[in-house]
């Protein structure tokens, strides 16, 4: 087992409902993994697993040679795992600059009276904060709207501002729960272009979570399809939609592949 | 004009304002401005865990009579204590408490953000809105705990003769450094910290913030200020009974931060001044009414139903208040780019 | 402490018990639908009480339709509340709702102060509630014997409503998953009102009884007493409706047990509810039941 990231035979319970079963794959480093299956297949649990948000009834999940199973959610970031939601869960109150400086703020180090005492650390930080976020939006295309709040932009646009805070927490590996729902062709292939150009740019490992079998495709160097829980396929995207237990699965509907 | 510049030319005429106020109003006046004066302290505070930290807490109260007890019992002279104290002989450590007015003061702020640390546990580590019925008993506790150790607390006689060092210059003074602080910490990492927490706490969570430091220092922050805010009430009014710090309090401060927008630290000061100018001017309500010369008696409690109707309709029609979550700069910066992009 | 002393103290801490316990219920039911702290629960229980003393010492009804109208009318105020004021913000962020939770428990308190005064009035309960049996040093008012029973048969009935009944049924389902009830066709804002019947005519049966038992009433006797039955459904169990009885007689045999052992700790009777609830959130959060009702929040 040589993987970047292992799920090591996972097994998750919630009372009398078994959600994930007995499930092991592992993800190379610098590989776009997909994690595909109908819906409550499990994928965005095995997510939360990851992250620390659920302990799993079994197994371990190994990162880099860590055992990081059980983690409390929010050390997940300092073992340089990141994540956006299915639903995009921006913080609406705050701007889009706002968003993205949270993903930077671990980077801040000024204590909280240099912060209301207005001390210099807290002028210097500030500026090298703000000057990553800029860098960061001017990759992601989404300076412009610096100001706005992140409910008045398009679905794609508040995507990839999600994307970016994720990003700016300084990942080794990025979780992307369905990035491209809700999103039309041309929002699809702008992602697709932007997930790319991140992976090599900032050195990421991403697992992503989909159900878009084009995008999958185009987009996966490998996968797993999970169905109630269970593995029923690994490998390939392109073996995946001709695979017999994988079209039962999904009864057949790769009509957009 | 640059910010600094602008922040520079309010910040002296708030100064300018305060020292020709203390020397040139009536007393009745002058009561009234200190009272705002006060209650913008403790507002201010209270907007940082409820409104821009999202966590609804009732806390006001209990923490206001921490601060006022403290600094009260610091700053009467000892042999003050020693006539004073009716029910039996004060405690030897009330006997040697005894400071000056600066360190009274910042004492009582300590001992609440103490008390608030405490209160964390229980409170910020579970799921739920245990924080408000927690705070909504702390603040009777805090009541039968001075009723109930008169050794310490003169009991249900409570403390009188503190000294008034309490003018217009400390609590004017204070408000300012409070309003500034609040700011400061809001235009900071702590302060987007404590925002997401109240937009969402799992994203924040997934951001890498510790949600339960975060709620922490918003309440031990609030608590610190609401603790001086009593202090420098206890000065003010020279005298304390555990009655004075009811819910009633409380429901005042929370009228204000709605009114005024929940989150927004320049929308309290215009609530509070609002507010404690309306609690005036509706004063006749409880007192006897008589309309196109039938008199309907005199009716205690009416003034308050006219707030909780108030405050209900806010949260039912008007929930963003004055400013919603935003503060003043900025929503002047958006009207001004929304006029710009309609030329 | 001798026989006769542990007797009168059992009886009176299950009269007490009682009285929480039936508060403390419609507060568990109410988070559990909405997960909402009802702030305005405890003054529901005050104006049962007053309505009642309204009906029979003012407007001279006889004792027992005056109950009536105090329940009946803290139903009313209940499901007002519920209409005017929740289900308007059923969508908004969780802080406004208690916000105006507590703008109607303030609203309630200064109305009962501006319609009745602030000083506590004398509730004239009838002779066959009050009279005072003597058994062997026993001090035994009627009421005292009453109260809990009438409180177990009532706790059979809410928990044959809750699982024999198709009513009862949706409001547990609407405790677990509000929005799957919704796509099953449930009129959840129909079940909430019922909720809301419920609880507030056992808070003004709770309310009758403190008034029968602690003969005074005023404005203001809702807060205490409602945050003390909020503590107790808490350490049961919030969610769980045995538990809040559970919990409500805990509190009563504490307050009555431990002030009888230790009479220099009488003026602490009223914290040792918020105690309780500390100690709760501090080592085991979902309470002697246990329901853990945030179970599926991924």
């Amino acid at each position: 087992m040589n993987g970047f990231l292992i799920v090591d035979h996972v097994t998750m319970d919630f009372g009398g409902v078994r959600a994930i079963d007995d499930l092991s794959f592992e993800v190379y480093k610098g590989e776009i993994y997909g994690l595909i299956g109908p819906n409550g297949a499990g994928k965005t649990t095995i997510f939360n697993i990851i992250t620390g948000n659920l302990k799993p009834t079994k197994g371990r999940i190994i990162l880099e040679g860590e055992d990081i199973t059980g983690i409390k959610p929010n050390e997940a970031v300092y073992k340089g795992i990141a994540r956006t939601f299915q639903n995009i869960r921006l913080f609406k109150s705050m701007s889009v600059l706002d968003n993205i400086l949270i993903g930077f703020d671990s980077k801040a180090k000024y204590s909280y009276f240099e912060a209301i005492l207005r001390l210099p650390r807290y002028f210097k930080y500030e500026k090298i904060i703000r000057e990553k976020a800029y860098e960061l939006m001017d990759i992601f295309g989404i300076r412009e709207f610096e100001d706005s709040l992140a409910t008045e932009l398009s679905y794609g646009n508040q995507r990839k501002v999600e994307i970016a805070r994720a990003l700016a927490t300084g990942p080794k590996l990025l979780l992307l729960d369905e990035p491209a729902a809700g999103m039309n062709p041309k929002e699809t292939a702008e992602l697709s272009d932007i997930i790319h150009k991140i992976k090599k740019d900032f050195d990421l490992t991403i697992l992503l979570i989909e159900h878009d079998m084009k995008f999958v495709n185009a987009m996966c160097d490998r996968v797993t399809v999970l169905d109630y829980g269970e593995k029923i396929f690994e490998g390939k995207p392109s073996e995946a939609i001709v695979n017999e237990k994988v079209i039962a699965a999904y009864l057949g509907d790769f009509s957009n592949a | 004009m640059s910010k600094l510049i602008r922040n520079l030319i309010l910040i002296a005429a708030t100064i300018a304002f305060i020292v020709w106020a203390q020397n040139n109003l009536e007393p009745y006046t002058l009561r009234i401005v200190n009272n705002i004066g006060i209650f913008l302290i403790l507002a201010l505070s209270y907007n940082l865990i409820n409104g821009v930290t999202g966590q609804f807490s009732l806390e006001p109260n209990g923490f206001v009579a921490i601060g006022a007890y403290f600094t009260a019992l610091m700053l009467i002279p000892p042999e003050v204590k020693l006539d004073m104290f009716a029910l039996t002989d004060p405690a030897p450590i009330v006997m040697k408490m005894h400071a000056s007015f600066l360190p009274a003061i910042l004492t009582g702020g300590i001992a609440a953000a103490f008390v608030a640390l405490l209160l964390s546990f229980p409170v910020f580590r579970v799921r739920g809105d245990y924080l408000a019925i927690v705070t909504l008993g702390f603040g009777f506790i805090i009541r039968i705990f001075a009723i109930n150790n008169p050794e310490y607390t003169n009991g249900a006689l409570g403390l009188n003769d503190i000294p008034q060092i309490a003018n217009l210059y400390w609590i004017g003074g204070i408000a300012l450094i409070t309003f500034i602080t609040m700011i400061h910490i809001i235009y900071s990492k702590y302060g987007r910290a404590m925002k997401s927490v109240r937009d969402d706490e799992d994203a924040a969570t997934a951001m890498g913030i510790n949600t339960f430091k975060i709620k922490t220092l918003a309440f031990m922050t609030s608590a610190f200020f609401e603790g001086v805010g009593g202090g420098l009430l206890a000065s003010y009014l020279s005298t304390i009974t555990p009655d004075q710090f009811s819910f009633l309090l409380t429901f005042q401060l929370l009228i204000i931060i709605v009114l005024g927008g929940l989150g927004s630290m320049t929308g309290t000061v215009v609530s509070t001044i609002l507010v404690m100018g309306g609690m005036e001017w509706l004063r006749f309500l409880d007192d006897d009414i008589t309309i196109f010369g039938y008199d309907f008696g005199a009716h205690p409690g009416l003034r308050m139903v006219v707030f909780s109707i108030l405050l209900i309709v806010m949260m039912l029609f008007a929930r963003e208040g004055l400013f919603g979550n935003k503060e003043l700069p900025d929503i002047l910066k958006k009207f001004k780019k929304l006029k710009k992009s309609k030329v | 402490m001798d026989l006769q002393i542990f007797i009168q103290q059992l009886v009176n801490g299950a009269s007490l018990g009682s009285m929480y316990a039936l508060i403390a219920i419609g507060y568990t039911m109410v988070y559990g639908v909405l997960r909402l702290i009802n702030f305005a629960h405890g003054d529901i229980m005050m104006v049962g009480a007053f309505l009642t003393y309204f009906a029979h010492q003012l407007w001279g009804m006889p004792f027992e339709l005056a109950v009536l109208v105090g329940i009946l009318g803290a139903v009313i105020v209940g499901i007002l509340t519920d209409k005017i004021a929740y289900k308007p913000l059923r969508d908004a962020p969780k802080i406004s709702l208690l916000i105006t939770a507590i703008g109607i428990s303030f609203f309630l308190e200064n109305l009962f102060t501006v319609l009745f005064g602030s000083t506590p009035k004398a509730f004239k309960a009838p002779e066959y509630l009050t009279k005072i049996f003597q058994i062997n040093g026993i001090y035994l008012p009627v009421s005292v014997i009453i109260i809990p029973i009438v409180t177990v048969l009532i706790l059979v009935v809410v928990l044959w409503i809750l699982f024999k009944t198709k009513q009862g049924i949706a409001i547990r389902a609407l405790a677990f998953d509000i929005n799957t009830v919704k796509l099953m066709g449930i009129n959840a804002d129909k079940i909430i009102m019922i909720v809301f019947a419920i609880g507030s005519a056992l808070a003004a049966i709770g309310g009758i009884f403190y008034a029968v038992s602690y003969p005074s009433i005023d404005p203001l006797m809702g807060i205490i007493v409602g945050l003390k039955a909020f503590a107790a459904a808490v350490l049961g169990g919030i969610g769980s409706v045995t538990g809040a009885v559970i919990g409500g007689f805990i509190l009563g045999f504490t307050e009555i047990f431990v002030v009888a052992m230790f009479p220099e700790l009488g003026g602490y009777k009223d914290a040792f509810a918020f105690f309780f609830l500390i100690l709760v959130l501090l080592f085991k959060p979902t309470g002697i039941m246990g329901q853990d009702l945030e179970r599926g929040r991924f």
